[in-house]
């Protein structure tokens, strides 16, 4: 390999632009692909912080409660040497992101102010207002405008990841991409290629997500042989407005900042909120969980909401709705501190929050699984060796996956404000470890046969000329939205292994009618039908892997619930003073203590299991009242 | 009656959009007619023709196509004029709209298909501004320097700038084939000419908004305060560069002067 190489990155969100800085400050060239103007990327959309010990509050906090609320709050399930590594790293990235100028919400002394947030009782999280995720993404963005004019990084925009290109040995050597708006297909040669293109919330119809977030190429890259772990783990966050279209969320910093949860505690009490006084109100979350109040981890505050609503019909007219109530917060500081959040519920709602309490219900989030990576930990540290081509890479060699894409940081459930922060670690290991890859290899993939790319792109243009021919009777857009619903009713909250089995076999039949779709548009230029047709199928090939993993994962840990499986309440409040109930936790720990990993075949997901490692911490039983 | 009432007794929403097969050629109308559903805005109902393009007149066409992300007001990608005002349609409430309602691309853009522009020369506009502050590396420098809440306030508003492009739209400055950089790319220069670290290259950006497309291109018409959907001060924005291009010129005068007098060399 020469001395700069050339690096494709696909997605232009944190840990894509992540990635792309630490190749190009290295002196490499970086080819970034991404489906819409990176500044546009679903990291924007990201509002409470990013967390990191920094400890200046006076609160003892350290990067080692940090690794700790973050393993916990995931049940143990988290890679545990990547999430030390992040927990380490995340001081320096804040530090790093302020000089980058982002505008981090200030203490009167000029410091970086912080905040609280779900699963730990300290202030770990710094802010920017509640557009945190926008003012991250913006500071990097413009990073890579940076090394763009300088001429180290060349965007392609409005391109869309298509698949790999491998030589005879399996090795990834570049990619096959499409023109969103020409409808070309060309290839791009790489040393090693990036999937840092986020998370499949559009599988579940209406989500938090942004809509581009179909998990097409990791979908694909599944289907050429990727791994893909963890696949059940999907988080359904407390707190968003539901809407037509989308389930906008409602910002964990609403509770950071002091929003209290609550119903009334008259089932089907009819009165408006603000005439029902504090003692007939039920805070639930605050009774229940003394110690955390309303910033319990989210699956545990999102199956309290869930029960509240289905379970015991207390919820709001009877209906799916708890009041999340910021009016005892003086307006000044709600606009100081989460201003983006006030006015998203003000446009979509059409009520003002600082002086009504809002109406909230959970909505799909996040998927903690993803394309399964590798570490290799520093013996010792027990953080990822430094510059190691191990790091963030996936099991198809010279193909690396960064950010929500990856399946490492998180476990059985995320804590809020740690998702930037695993974007922007895992951009700043994998971008190194891509290029020690590419430097033990012998020959770079520019010097490859041309026929590995010629035969790539020659698939991809058969393939999308079969599809444009496709005039059948059924509508893509439609297939989507009953996927959809059906991965949001099943796949979410509350699982049942029954449901679980019919919505495999649904999918199925969703597949079967996706050879009857249509196309819809024959343009030649920016023919989005013709490309969503294609995302489709790995979409539902995705919604197979976490239906299938669900179905498979007999327990109940951290997002995945299984009211079958659960185990009994504990007799005492600290569960390890119950022997009993201590030993029905062991024995299912045991059990389960591992990662999901599903390999796809023709006849559907190939489910296995790995033991996770526990080098860093010991896991306990996760309680939180 | 208001339109709220009207749409919720004839249970549908009527559309007028703007369709155009490609770049420079020739566009047409097609009238589309959904259910209503409450709390719909534009997108929800572009999203619903999706799934059964089909005209009033029973025609089968293709799906409309325009640009849209994160359906919250803060990825900038979908704005286009409806009833003929430039707005962010995941924001516009079908509730608060008159019917038919009329959807049409931003003008000061090249169309790339129906509501899809082309917004590239506002990318192109911040790499001429230099809007980022030049960091030594990304490598453990420790914290950035101390800022006031105050300022920090002021930034932070600069800073929510989503790119949109409703401020040139609306511009009667910016036409499809000139250089005027327009209001977003002059805030963004006032944003990094405040910071502490990015003041260090204030004149560099100063410098690049001189010329022509420059801050001095600016007509006062105001019209891009009025449309910016984040309520981005622009006016203050361009009236702030205009002064630090003033200063500008005036150093370079008396530069020139003292260079006349011979006094200008290094030292």
């Amino acid at each position: 390999m020469a001395a700069a190489a050339r690096f494709t990155v696909v997605g232009g969100g944190l840990a894509g632009l992540m990635t792309t800085i630490k190749l190009a400050e290295a002196g490499h060239h970086v080819d970034v692909l991404s489906i819409v103007p990176v500044k546009r990327s679903h990291s924007v959309c990201a509002q409470g912080g990013i967390n990191g010990a920094v400890n200046t509050k006076g609160e003892g906090d350290h990067p080692d409660i940090h690794v700790k609320d973050t393993l916990r709050g995931g049940d143990f399930l988290a890679e545990q040497v990547s999430v030390k590594g992040m927990c380490y790293a995340a001081p320096g990235i804040i530090y790093m992101l302020d000089r980058m100028g982002v505008t981090f919400n200030r203490t009167s002394e000029g410091l970086l102010d912080f905040r609280r947030f779900g699963g730990t009782l300290h202030h770990r999280t710094a802010f920017a207002g509640a557009t945190t995720g926008q003012q991250l993404l913006y500071a990097l963005d413009e990073q890579v405008r940076r090394y763009e004019s300088e001429g180290k990084v060349t965007k392609y925009e409005y391109w869309e990841w298509l698949g790999t290109v491998k030589d005879e040995a399996g090795r990834c050597i570049g990619s096959v991409a499409l023109d969103l708006r020409t409808m070309e297909i060309r290839t791009f040669p790489a040393e090693a290629v990036c999937l840092a293109t986020g998370g499949p919330g559009i599988v579940f119809g209406r989500s938090t997500n942004s809509i581009i977030n179909t998990g097409t190429a990791a979908g694909r890259a599944y289907l050429e042989g990727a791994l893909y772990a963890n696949g059940e783990f999907i988080q359904v966050h407390p707190t968003s407005i539901p809407g037509e279209d989308k389930l906008r969320l409602m910002s964990e910093s609403v509770r950071g900042e002091g929003g209290r949860v609550w119903v009334p505690k008259k089932k089907g009490d009819t009165r408006s909120p603000r005439d029902i006084p504090d003692s007939e109100r039920w805070y639930f979350l605050e009774e229940k969980y003394p110690k955390y109040k309303n910033l319990v981890p989210r699956d545990v505050a999102t199956r309290e909401i869930f029960t509240v609503c289905r379970d015991l019909g207390m919820g709001i007219g009877g209906k799916d709705g708890v009041y999340l109530d910021v009016t005892h917060i003086p307006a000044p500081t709600l606009d100081a501190k989460i201003k983006g959040v006030m006015e998203i519920y003000e446009k979509f709602v059409g009520d003002d929050p600082r002086k009504t309490p809002m109406v909230i219900f959970p909505g799909m989030h996040y998927s903690m699984g993803g394309l399964y990576v590798t570490f290799e930990a520093d013996s010792r540290t027990l953080t990822p060796a430094e510059g190691s081509p191990k790091n963030q890479s996936t099991n198809i060699p010279g193909l690396y996956a960064a950010g929500e894409a990856d399946y490492a940081f998180h476990g059985a459930n995320r804590l809020g404000a740690n998702s930037l922060l695993s974007c922007i670690y895992s951009g700043m290991i994998g971008g190194p470890a891509m290029a020690a890859y590419a430097k033990n290899n012998a020959t770079s993939a520019e010097a490859k046969s041309d026929k590995y790319f010629a035969d790539a792109k020659k698939y991809w243009d058969d393939r999308f000329a079969t599809i444009k021919k496709m005039a059948g009777a059924e509508n893509p857009y439609q297939i989507s939205k009953e996927l959809g619903e059906l991965m949001t009713e099943n796949c979410t909250v509350v699982r049942y292994n029954d449901r679980l089995k019919k919505t495999v076999e649904k999918i199925r039949e969703l597949k079967g009618r996706w050879k009857d779709c249509n196309v819809l548009d024959t343009g030649s230029v920016a023919n989005r039908s013709l490309s969503f047709t294609n995302q489709l199928w790995n979409m539902l090939e995705l919604g197979e892997v976490i239906a299938t993993s669900a179905l498979l994962r007999d327990e109940s840990r951290g997002a995945h619930y299984k009211p079958d499986f659960s185990l009994p309440e504990p007799k005492s409040k600290d569960p390890t003073q119950d022997p009993e109930w201590m030993a029905l936790w062991k024995k299912r720990h045991e059990k389960w203590a591992k990662t999901t990993i599903a390999k796809h075949s023709e006849e559907g997901p190939k489910i296995s299991y790995e033991d996770i490692s526990t080098p860093v911490l010991e896991p306990e039983p996760r309680w939180y009242a | 009656m208001d339109t709220a009432q009207a749409s919720a007794t004839t249970k549908t929403v009527t559309f007028r959009i703007w369709r155009q097969d490609g770049p420079g050629g020739e566009g047409h109308y097609d009238e589309f007619r959904i259910p209503y559903s409450k709390g719909a805005n534009v997108v929800s109902c572009l999203m619903e023709i999706q799934r059964n393009p089909v005209t009033v007149q029973g025609k089968k066409v293709a799906p409309v196509v325009w640009d849209a992300a994160c359906l919250e007001e803060v990825c900038g990608s979908c704005a286009m004029n409806i009833n003929g005002r430039v707005r962010m349609a995941c924001s516009a409430l079908i509730d608060k709209l008159e019917q038919p309602i009329t959807l049409e691309p931003m003008r000061k853009f090249p169309v790339v298909r129906d509501l899809a522009v082309n917004r590239d020369r506002m990318f192109e506009a911040l790499k001429r501004v230099k809007g980022w502050i030049p960091v030594d590396g990304t490598h453990n420098l420790g914290p950035g320097p101390r800022q006031s809440p105050k300022d920090q306030a002021t930034m932070y508003v600069l800073s929510t700038c989503i790119t949109c492009g409703s401020c040139l739209e609306a511009c009667p400055q910016v036409t499809l084939d000139n250089a005027f950089v327009g209001a977003a790319a002059i805030s963004q220069a006032r944003l990094f000419n405040m910071h502490p670290t990015g003041e260090m290259n204030a004149e560099e950006r100063t410098r690049a908004l001189m010329g022509p497309g420059g801050v001095q291109d600016c007509g006062k018409a105001q019209n891009c305060v009025k449309v910016c959907p984040k309520e981005i001060p622009l006016v203050t924005s361009i009236a702030a560069m205009n002064r630090e291009v003033s200063k500008v010129l005036i150093k370079d005068i008396f530069f020139k002067e003292e260079e006349k007098k011979g006094h200008g060399g290094p030292g």
